[in-house]
């Protein structure tokens, strides 16, 4: 994250900012600062075309707004709370504000939609660029209306003062505006305070959901191209080393509207040992497939387990020295030499599937040298390098065309879906759709790797917590997907994916506290791992705030009181501007509050209890507090968990919008409780054992406890929420399950039987 | 060759008869509305009605449509509560599963006007939102539900037609 934002604001700091009136409009854009070009006008050089302007958000003559949105579209609702920045800046008419999601062109700059970065990283440019607009308009419009600027303002997309007032399409349509701001003078304009604003954390609509009711949203899976063909691939039976030896389609050829099949050469290596079917209809794609004999010669993970890669990682945890350190405050070492008692815990998570709903897909069209991808993506700056590589052509000849992804989760932040149908349009010289199938998906997902985290707890003689070594081994999708993002070591030995380890540094106070973060390698060769929502911080918090509550219960001290004890906000947990003020202190702030909510402490029926589990988001440079108790009852008999309700408050600053966060935070908290009791598959052979809803069975309506959410109302620096409510969730069930039945599960997901195993133990 | 009513149209293919009716109508007939999620009835992405009845289109061979009336959710035309109140209850989010929800929801609303929170769970819980909108979906349905009296009418399965919102009936073309 630190680099992708080093890239951005190194971007626009070597921009000015243009407002200019052009005969379509207003417009708002970011430029190159050209020197040659500096005598001329804002409006000069955006007419003149001297440069393909980065057009951040224009005003037509009607008075009607579109704001160019880069991040992708996956339920989030980005695109709204992007433009909502602007318009709130502008004094804009929600009503008359639209947007529009771009394509892959180099001048937007660098394109990642995840990590919950897109208010966090947009809210400050994107309030600067609305309100040099405004600005600019306000200057117009004053001398239309023949008034001094400094005594208007804008409201509803008019420029007011006193009783005189002027709509911005009057203002577009007749005043000449030609303004440019250099970075530092657009730095310079602070965001409305929050009495002035009129949407940035008031309630509106998303704009992207009218579509959404009706049919009418289009999708990756939606393109349709003149002429296309359709493709189904066949997934091979390892990630790595398959090699086609032969293949027999003397049966699909029965199949109507058999098109033939195309072995795949991949020069990026990503795609080992692939065919690809075609046919004049997807269900033709799909049944020539199935009648398709391939042999392969498999790569040597072919007979890889989950049980295989659960060994190594317990094996890797074991070896205090595997791994590079993460964490490394004070002396462990000492501190576990002197200890008078101790406690360990070990954690793990079994493989856990994206499975968003529309399976993976693209449609990829080659037109006058250029190679046209349609699809849904989180990354493209990652995977379109990756495309041309494997297409033959340099990074300017490919274009991504973006849709609503059908499901993100961060299965999409992977565009390796798109060299399929890349190669084979390439291939047939004809624009081809290519469609995994639910199983083709599920083979090919980057899944969450399974892990292994083991703690080591010690006191002194006085009965005093000295400090907790923790270690965490799994599969790390930084290492094979963007390798240039990891960072070294505070011990200097070696590189860390600080995306799975993340959530490790957490804002206890702690004399002595060491992580070390062990990539698994046998899970690295064996499959892609990928970042699955909530990504580092979804499973280390199970195993830091489980052990967190079996250090409490050792120390016979309520978890809620032991762990406000650790949030003293003193040292590098005093936080700091603008993002983490407060430090842990707004961690204390949200675990007292649901403590209130949730009434902690108070009796309950036999078998039931209550967990609590705190996180601090997706990263320590944006941390979005939260506190969760879950309420749960277990059956003795057979170990059956059913959670009756979640209690979460949340603090992520200043809410930009809030139907939008408290939806974010519902689907994010399900997905806690699914993971936590309802998904988890096993890698067999090579790869995943469930591919589909007959035996992989996420949560569904009939699972859905009780859910109570609340914001912490302040206007702090605004930080990610899409991911973040997922984080204390399994910890704070399986906290409660040992509340209730004095049992302690280490494992996710928690099955009956081990909650049953655990109770007899 | 086969025939049926499609959101109130006759429509004929020549498709072979073993095509799930997914493909049919989102590749022959261009509805994209109806969706592909896991491809053995499990997950209710492509739920449509076939007289009147939801069924999941990914599984149904179009043989099986021969002569049936088949409606999708555009077939809703935008005016039916359920639509509403999704939009007013901000319900989708990726909104990949939603037109799938919303036919589900269509079909227990034509049969039971006032459901129960358990008939709702009952009636919803084959449909998998990977987004987890549960909350939103089921407030959206009993909001339409308690919507639904004698001057918003809830789209009737059985009839090829489209209730309007006064309570005026528009009698769709048929043939």
């Amino acid at each position: 994250m630190t680099r992708v934002n080093k890239t951005e604001s190194i971007e626009q700091s070597r921009r000015q900012f243009l407002v200019g009136s052009v005969s379509a409009g207003l417009v708002m854009a970011f430029a190159p600062a050209f020197t040659r070009y500096g005598s001329l006008l804002a409006s000069e050089k955006i007419e003149q075309k001297l440069f393909s302007p980065t057009i951040w958000f224009q005003i037509d003559t009607q008075g009607d707004i579109l704001v160019n949105v880069i991040r992708a579209e996956m339920g989030q609702h980005v695109g709204t709370a992007l433009a909502r920045i602007v318009a709130d800046e502008l004094g804009a008419d929600w009503n008359r504000v639209h947007f529009k999601h771009v394509d892959t062109d180099p001048k937007w700059g660098y394109m990642v939609t995840g990590g919950s970065w897109s208010v966090f990283q947009s809210y400050l440019p994107m309030s600067q660029a609305g309100a040099a607009g405004r600005e600019a308009i306000i200057e117009a419009g004053a001398a239309l209306l023949g008034v001094k600027p400094e005594r208007c303002k804008t409201r509803e997309s008019q420029v007011v003062c006193g009783n005189k007032s002027i709509d911005f399409a009057e203002v577009v349509k007749r005043g000449k505006i030609d303004k440019t701001y250099s970075a530092e003078a657009l730095a310079k304009f602070k965001p409305k305070k929050p009495a002035q604003r009129h949407l940035i954390a008031k309630p509106g609509k998303a704009l992207d959901i009218p579509p959404k009711t009706n049919g009418e949203a289009r999708y990756g899976i939606d393109v349709e191209l003149e002429g296309m063909v359709y493709a189904r691939p066949l997934v091979p039976p390892t990630r790595y080393g398959s090699v086609v030896k032969n293949v027999d389609d003397s049966r699909a050829k029965k199949v109507k509207g058999y098109l033939g099949y195309e072995v795949l050469k991949d020069p990026s290596e990503v795609l080992q040992g692939w065919v690809t079917v075609l046919a004049d209809t997807y269900y033709g794609a799909i049944k020539a497939a199935d009648q398709l004999k391939v042999q392969y010669q498999k790569g040597d993970t072919a007979n890889v387990s989950e049980d295989d890669l659960i060994a190594e990682g317990e094996k890797l945890v074991a070896d205090k020295s595997a791994g590079a350190l993460f964490v490394e405050h004070g002396d462990i070492d000492a501190a576990a030499q002197q200890a008078a008692s101790s406690l360990e815990g070990r954690y793990r998570t079994a493989s856990a599937l994206h499975f968003a709903l529309e399976p993976v897909n693209a449609t990829v069209e080659f037109k006058d040298g250029i190679c046209h991808v349609y699809t849904g993506n989180q990354w493209q700056s990652l995977f379109l390098p990756v495309v041309a590589k494997s297409v033959g052509l340099s990074e300017d000849k490919v274009i991504i065309h973006q849709h609503y992804l059908g499901g993100g989760f961060g299965r999409r932040l992977a565009g390796d879906y798109m060299l399929p149908a890349a190669l084979t349009a390439k291939a047939v010289n004809k624009p081809v759709k290519l469609v995994f199938t639910r199983e083709d998906d599920s083979r090919f997902d980057c899944i969450r790797s399974p892990s292994v985290q083991h703690f080591w707890a010690y006191w002194d003689s006085k009965q005093k917590l000295q400090g907790i070594e923790h270690a965490a081994a799994a599969g790390w999708p930084t290492k094979t997907m963007a390798p240039a993002f990891l960072i070294d070591g505070v011990d200097g030995k070696g590189k860390i994916d600080t995306f799975s380890i993340s959530g490790a540094d957490h804002w206890y106070t702690l004399p002595n506290h060491r992580v070390r973060a062990i990539n698994n390698p046998l899970a690295q060769k064996t499959f892609v791992p990928g970042w699955l929502r909530a990504v580092g911080p979804g499973w280390i918090g199970w195993g830091v705030e489980s052990f967190m509550d079996e250090v409490a219960h050792k120390q016979n001290a309520d978890p809620v009181a032991f762990r406000l004890s650790l949030l003293d906000a003193k040292g590098k947990n005093a936080g700091k501007a603008p993002e983490a003020v407060g430090g842990a202190k707004r961690l204390a702030h949200v675990l007292k509050e649901v403590k209130k909510q949730s009434g902690w402490g108070r009796k309950l029926p036999d078998n039931e209890g209550l967990g609590v589990a705190v996180a601090g988001g997706q990263e320590r440079t944006m941390p979005t507090w939260s506190a969760c108790v879950a309420h749960v009852k277990v059956n003795r008999d057979n170990g059956q968990v059913t959670v009756k309700k979640l209690t979460t408050v949340m603090d992520c600053g200043t809410v930009v919008h809030p139907d939008g966060a408290l939806a974010q935070t519902e689907g994010a908290m399900l997905w806690g409780l699914s993971l936590a009791l309802h998904e988890g598959t096993r890698i067999k052979n090579g790869q995943v054992e469930d591919n589909n809803l007959n035996t992989y069975s996420p949560l569904r309506m009939k699972d859905v406890p009780e859910l109570d959410i609340r914001f912490v109302e302040n206007t702090e620096f605004p930080v990610g929420l899409g991911e973040p409510g997922l984080i204390a969730v399994a910890p704070a069930i399986g906290n409660a399950i040992f509340n209730a039945v004095g049992a302690r599960v280490r494992d996710l997901p928690i099955t009956a039987d081990a909650v049953k195993a655990a109770m007899k133990s | 060759m086969t025939t049926l009513t499609l959101n109130g149209k006759k429509v004929s293919t020549d498709a072979p008869p073993d095509t799930p009716l997914l493909w049919v109508i989102r590749d022959e007939f261009n509805l994209k509305g109806t969706k592909f999620g896991c491809g053995i009835a499990m997950c209710g992405a492509c739920t449509v009605h076939l007289n009147g009845s939801p069924i999941r289109s990914c599984s149904m061979p179009l043989s099986a449509a021969e002569g049936g009336d088949v409606r999708t959710i555009e077939g809703l035309e935008n005016s039916h509560p359920l639509q509403q109140a999704w939009v007013e209850q901000q319900v989708p989010q990726c909104g990949y599963c939603q037109s799938g929800q919303i036919m589900q929801a269509a079909a227990l609303l034509a049969n039971k006007a006032s459901p129960s929170d358990d008939d709702i769970v009952q009636q919803m819980s084959g449909n998998l939102c990977r987004c987890m909108a549960y909350v939103r979906i089921k407030s959206a349905i009993k909001q339409a539900a308690s919507q639904t009296d004698g001057t918003v009418q809830v789209y009737d399965p059985n009839r090829a037609a489209v209730v309007g919102v006064t309570g005026q009936i528009t009698e769709q073309e048929v043939g």
